[in-house]
């Protein structure tokens, strides 16, 4: 179904991304920025938070089934092992849908991860994809190649019913990264200067597309950290082009036949920026705000009480290794509360199977089974009044990870661990 | 449709955060949300508003995480409407879809004070400020979005179009 007239294929011009997907799943040549398009959707997830409200619409409107058992993936992420009744709850809403409607994805305590790292990793989500979650960080997945973007739970009842949803084909802000990249330096770090410099609106509505020589050798983890924060630019979606690395990563794990996807070299951007990392240091992005990053070294002295290592941005092996590095010999300072949160079941058992879990266990941190927890103030490292912390999360809005007037300032896994060890924030090349 | 209340400002980006703090994300229900509608932005508001009344805010307005749960409290708070500079992208999406009116207008976001006395003519997309007596008229809803509020919603637009 289309919204505007097609416009036909002899004045054919360069793609983006984001347009070539969008266009393949709605039965088209090509799209425009601006247009609105019904598409067909590969995947699309809720979570234990926001599948209670779509489960509800559906069944209000009358539906029985869900349109494909095969397409609609449910991950109890949020607040499990539930941390009270209500929440409880909620999960066993979910389980029990998924149970009735014979999901053939449904992950829960005991095999769920948070979701967004869980699903690239069971290779439910190939390059190509179109994919929609009711949670803002399913724009994690243009690290692989896939269009996928954040929605409600209407949306998400609107896709269990049908397949399908509009979709307004976003402009595309191209960024081309150059220079030489600092120790220490990784891809959160990227983002956090990348939002620094364009703003928590420099994206609003548009896709983002990553590029660039440091781009290319990025590895597959930084890059997930990176689409991941596009919402924080207020971002549709984050892009990475289908490359080698991609294909390492997905080959082995793909469930599906897949296609990967390059943007045209004269697709049309709104707007195309070029940063030069050379001169960055690793990011510290100060309350209340992700677009308050700044160098680790110009923080000055602030005094921490708890760190989290974790998250759908950062809650990874190799994240989890870049912080282990650092602890490695070393203790958490005295009144810091350091917590370890590995992302899935499979992060879990090869950071306990690669000895990971010893330096923890030997620097004083503890570690938590997976969810999304204290990234969103919700249970197992909820901060009180007054109180600071440093985590490798996503956002750090008033609130965010407890009271009020409790601070949360972003970094890399590396950075937080060396505040952890020292007690303030710092630079893991000055420990 | 048209409101008349009282408008509570707000700043810029304000996030779903301060719009309903996940602390309360334990529950879907409607009433227990619009308890803490506003509440890390301001924890007085639910106790000052009255129904009818509008929010009007700065740029970048619901900001932050998908949870439709924020535009279920602001509604069921019994906000009207919200008008803002700037609409972060999911909140935009989720009040079309749920049926939240929201109007986009820099210049009434501008030019109304906390504390004046608005009307909002939704469908005509004019918005007077009665208090200092001036009127804005900002752009038309686009065309699908009509069809989308015209069908009662998302929902409904799905099962009349028989896609499923």
């Amino acid at each position: 179904m289309k919204m505007k007239e097609n416009k036909r294929d002899n004045t054919r011009r360069g793609m983006t991304l984001s347009e070539k997907i969008l266009a393949a799943h709605c039965g088209r040549g090509n799209v425009e920025p601006g247009e609105l398009v019904f598409c067909r959707v590969d995947v699309a997830l809720g979570n234990d938070v926001t599948s209670p409200i779509a489960i509800d619409i559906m069944e209000k409107a009358g539906v029985k089934k869900v349109f494909d058992p095969d397409k609609i993936i449910m991950v109890n992420d949020h607040f499990v092992p539930n941390k009270d009744i209500a929440s409880a709850q909620h999960s066993k809403l979910v389980r029990d849908f998924a149970r009735r409607q014979n999901l053939t994805w449904f992950y829960d305590v005991g095999t769920m991860g948070i979701e967004h790292a869980l699903l690239p990793e069971e290779g439910l989500v190939v390059p190509g994809d179109l994919v929609i979650g009711a949670d803002s960080h399913t724009c994690t997945y243009g690290a692989i190649n896939a269009f996928s973007t954040g929605m409600g739970s209407t949306d998400l009842a609107a896709v269990m019913i049908s397949g399908m949803t509009w979709f307004r084909v976003p402009e595309t802000l191209k960024i081309i990264y150059t220079g030489k990249i600092n120790p220490y330096v990784v891809g959160k770090d990227l983002i956090l200067h990348t939002i620094s410099k364009i703003g928590v609106e420099g994206a609003r509505y548009q896709a983002m597309e990553f590029t660039g020589p440091v781009i290319e050798n990025l590895p597959m983890s930084g890059r997930f950290s990176m689409a991941n924060m596009a919402i924080e630019a207020g971002a549709k979606a984050g892009l990475f082009n289908g490359d080698s690395l991609v294909e390492e990563y997905v080959k082995p794990r793909a469930k599906r036949p897949y296609r990967m996807v390059r943007s045209d070299p004269d697709a049309s951007y709104a707007r195309v920026l070029e940063i030069d990392v050379s001169d960055l240091e690793p990011q510290v992005a100060l309350p209340y705000s992700p677009e308050n990053a700044i160098n680790v070294s110009e923080t000055g002295n602030i005094p921490i009480d708890q760190v989290v290592v974790g998250s759908c941005t950062n809650g990874r092996y190799e994240d989890l290794l870049e912080a282990a590095n650092v602890l490695k010999g070393r203790r958490v300072a005295p009144f810091v509360r350091m917590i370890i949160i590995p992302a899935t079941m499979k992060v879990y058992r090869r950071a306990v199977d690669e000895g990971l879990f010893q330096i923890f266990l030997d620097a004083g941190a503890v570690i938590s089974t997976p969810t999304c927890g204290p990234c969103l103030g919700g249970h197992m490292g909820v901060l009180a009044e007054g109180e600071r912390a440093v985590t490798t999360t996503n956002r750090n809005f008033v609130g965010r990870m407890g009271h009020p007037a409790s601070e949360v300032y972003l970094a890399n896994p590396a950075v937080a661990a060396a505040s952890a060890v020292a007690g303030r924030i710092i630079h893991p090349g000055d420990l | 449709m048209i409101f008349k209340g009282k408008a509570w400002k707000f700043g810029d980006d304000i996030d779903t955060d301060a719009i309903i703090p996940a602390r309360y994300l334990n529950t879907s229900n409607e009433a227990e949300l619009a308890k803490h509608c506003m509440e890390d932005a301001d924890p007085e508001f639910v106790g000052k508003m009255r129904p009818g009344d509008v929010i009007v805010a700065g740029r970048n307005f619901g900001c932050g995480s998908s949870r439709e749960h924020a535009p279920i409290s602001i509604k069921a708070s019994g906000i009207s409407c919200v008008i803002a500079v700037s609409f972060a992208r999911i909140f935009y999406r989720n009040a079309f879809n749920m049926g939240l009116p929201i109007l986009e207008s820099p210049d009434a976001a501008e030019g109304i004070d906390d504390g004046d006395e608005v009307e909002v003519d939704t469908e005509r997309g004019i918005i007077k400020n009665l208090s200092a007596g001036t009127a804005y008229h900002t752009t038309p809803i686009p065309s699908f979005m009509q069809e989308l509020i015209n069908a009662g919603g998302l929902i409904p637009f799905v099962l009349n179009k028989g896609f499923y």
